[in-house]
């Protein structure tokens, strides 16, 4: 503390003026913006004493609830670690007809709204909707169902797969698959041994953005989800409706289980990125 | 590659893309002109469609500016000086990202909801902030929180100090430096992160959704709005304002794209300059 007084002291003789006005001005806008809020959601939850705390981890609907959240953005995520490695291959090493709408399209899910992107699938996947319908004469429905909350995390969380490994991707040097082709190694052989590790933690932190924005989501999922209790609720939404029931207790209780799940998540990313740079995972030049 | 690999795989990339990327705005624009283009203009000039798309408008516009001036004043502290706790700070500042949207509604209903520490006693005064425009504001603004910052700080900390010292040696004050010496610089990047902030503004749903009290006319935001027609089963209306709004994200998103693209360039003639 006398140290971080000393040096705010000392700092005001840098001669580069303005240093005040912007500590203050951002010591202001984070306090009240970000740092109080979460003060709240971290306290809350212990105001309400211990009987409240060990009512709702007794809450079995809460704990469906977050299953449904965890599960389903675990299978989007990783139906779209393949999906997604396609994509950017022949993004990147293929000459495809119209790569330049491909490449403006995958970023598409980062620019429709959510709420559009919700009652979008949910038409388009609907019993009467374009795809809804042929796929229900197939006996499958996605609609209303834990696949339909799959699909709409996996048009959500499609981009981060393909934005993380695409500039690794770029940065490997056609050589060294030219060279394993060279010393006898068939075209699977070089994908499986050569490319695939390189792009290894840069999927791995695709995977992880993906996942972490799929337990939180909520405005593309709902309209699709069915919204069951117990079977397709999700995490989220639970949240809604426990505020609705006036149940603040219940509701911080959740929001802070998915507060700590998506910064751990963030947190592991960033670090794998940190050992990517600093070279301590090798594959990446 | 063989020329059956290379074309397999184009034909699947296609077929992907078709399926998960074109046909959902397809379906938006097919929903929303189903009756005609008029009866979807019409719906769009409803009163309550009005105020929703007034309500986000302002919403968006304050966000903006807060935000934008907020978060230029902490990329200058980030970038320019060292402190203690310079790096919890920054990760503070990244910290809304990682939050899910409905938990950043809820932290504003823990504050001022009818429960919430503070709701009853600013009740007691009539100032209401809960179910009203100024919680949205909050919680739009702690969405789109990171965006300005995130977006110019690279560019600032690779900029260093050399020319605002120079500045401050010839005697400018700490406006001058910053508006005539480091923004100019940065004026791209600053750009693409005001309107990459402009673009989630005016989508958020999720926390929007928890402090807003779903008031037609009144705390609806148009992807509230939406919401609400296509709960009413008024499914026309409910497409026709998904797709203003869905357009409305494209063409920011797309100024950004273009706006990238001239950063990308002046930092590559900048390099070849030095």
């Amino acid at each position: 503390m006398a140290e971080a007084t000393l040096s705010v002291r000392s700092r005001t003789s840098d001669p580069l003026p303005g240093f005040r006005l912007a500590l203050f001005s951002t010591l202001l806008w984070v306090g009240l913006i970000v740092v109080l809020p979460l003060t709240a959601l971290i306290v809350r939850p212990w105001q309400e004493g211990l009987g409240a705390m060990t009512m709702a981890l007794h809450d079995g609907r809460m704990f469906a609830a977050l299953r449904v959240s965890f599960f389903t953005a675990f299978i989007a995520a990783l139906i779209n670690v393949p999906v997604g490695l396609l994509l950017t291959w022949t993004l990147v090493r293929v000459q495809l007809p119209g790569r330049r709408i491909v490449d403006a399209l995958i970023d598409l899910p980062f620019a429709i709204p959510t709420a559009v992107t919700g009652i979008t699938l949910a038409t388009l996947y609907g019993p009467q909707g374009w795809l809804g319908k042929p796929l229900a004469h197939l006996g499958i429905s996605i609609a209303y169902s834990t696949a339909g909350i799959v699909v709409a995390l996996m048009f959500v969380g499609l981009p981060f797969i393909v934005r993380s490994v695409e500039p690794v991707l770029r940065g490997l040097p056609p050589e060294q698959e030219e060279a394993a082709g060279l010393l006898g190694a068939s075209s699977w052989q070089t994908v499986w041994r050569v490319v695939l590790p390189s792009l290894l933690p840069a999927t791995v932190s695709g995977f992880g953005l993906a996942f972490a924005r799929g337990i939180g989501e909520y405005g593309s999922v709902i309209f699709i989800a069915g919204n069951q209790p117990f079977r397709t609720e999700i995490a989220p939404l639970l949240v809604v409706v426990r505020l609705q029931e006036f149940d603040y207790a219940g509701a911080t209780s959740i929001a802070f289980i998915l507060l700590v799940a998506s910064m751990l998540c963030l947190a592991g990313v960033a670090m794998l990125r940190r050992r990517v740079a600093r070279g301590l995972i090798t594959g990446v030049n | 590659m063989s020329a059956l690999t290379r074309w397999s795989l184009v034909v699947a990339t296609w077929l992907i893309v078709a399926v998960v990327l074109i046909l959902p705005p397809l379906l938006v624009l097919s929903e929303a002109l189903r009756d005609g283009l008029p009866t979807a203009l019409q719906s769009l000039a409803d009163p309550d469609a009005i105020s929703a798309i007034r309500l986000t408008v302002e919403m968006t516009v304050l966000s903006v500016v807060i935000n934008t001036v907020f978060g230029v004043l902490a990329a200058w502290l980030i970038s320019k000086y060292r402190f203690p706790l310079r790096g919890v700070l920054v990760a503070l500042i990244e910290i809304p990202i990682s939050v899910s949207p409905v938990v950043a509604g809820l932290v504003w209903l823990l504050l001022f909801g009818s429960q919430g520490w503070w709701g009853a006693a600013l009740d007691h005064y009539n100032i209401h902030i809960a179910f009203a425009p100024a919680g949205i504001l909050l919680a739009t603004l702690f969405v789109t929180f990171p965006y300005v910052t995130r977006t110019i700080l690279p560019l600032m900390e690779q900029q260093g100090r050399d020319a605002e010292d120079a500045a401050t040696l010839l005697g400018a004050s700490f406006w001058q430096i910053l508006w005539r010496v480091t923004l100019p610089d940065a004026r791209w990047a600053l750009l693409s992160g005001i309107l990459l902030t402009t673009a989630r503004a005016m989508g958020e749903f999720g926390a929007v959704s928890v402090v807003s009290g779903h008031i037609p006319g009144m705390t609806e935001t148009m992807p509230l709005h939406i919401e609400t027609l296509y709960n009413g089963y008024q499914s026309v209306a409910a497409f026709s304002m998904a797709a203003l709004l869905a357009i409305m994200a494209m063409t920011t998103v797309g100024f950004r794209a273009f706006f990238e693209n001239r950063a990308r360039r002046a930092a590559l003639a900048g390099d070849a300059g030095s």
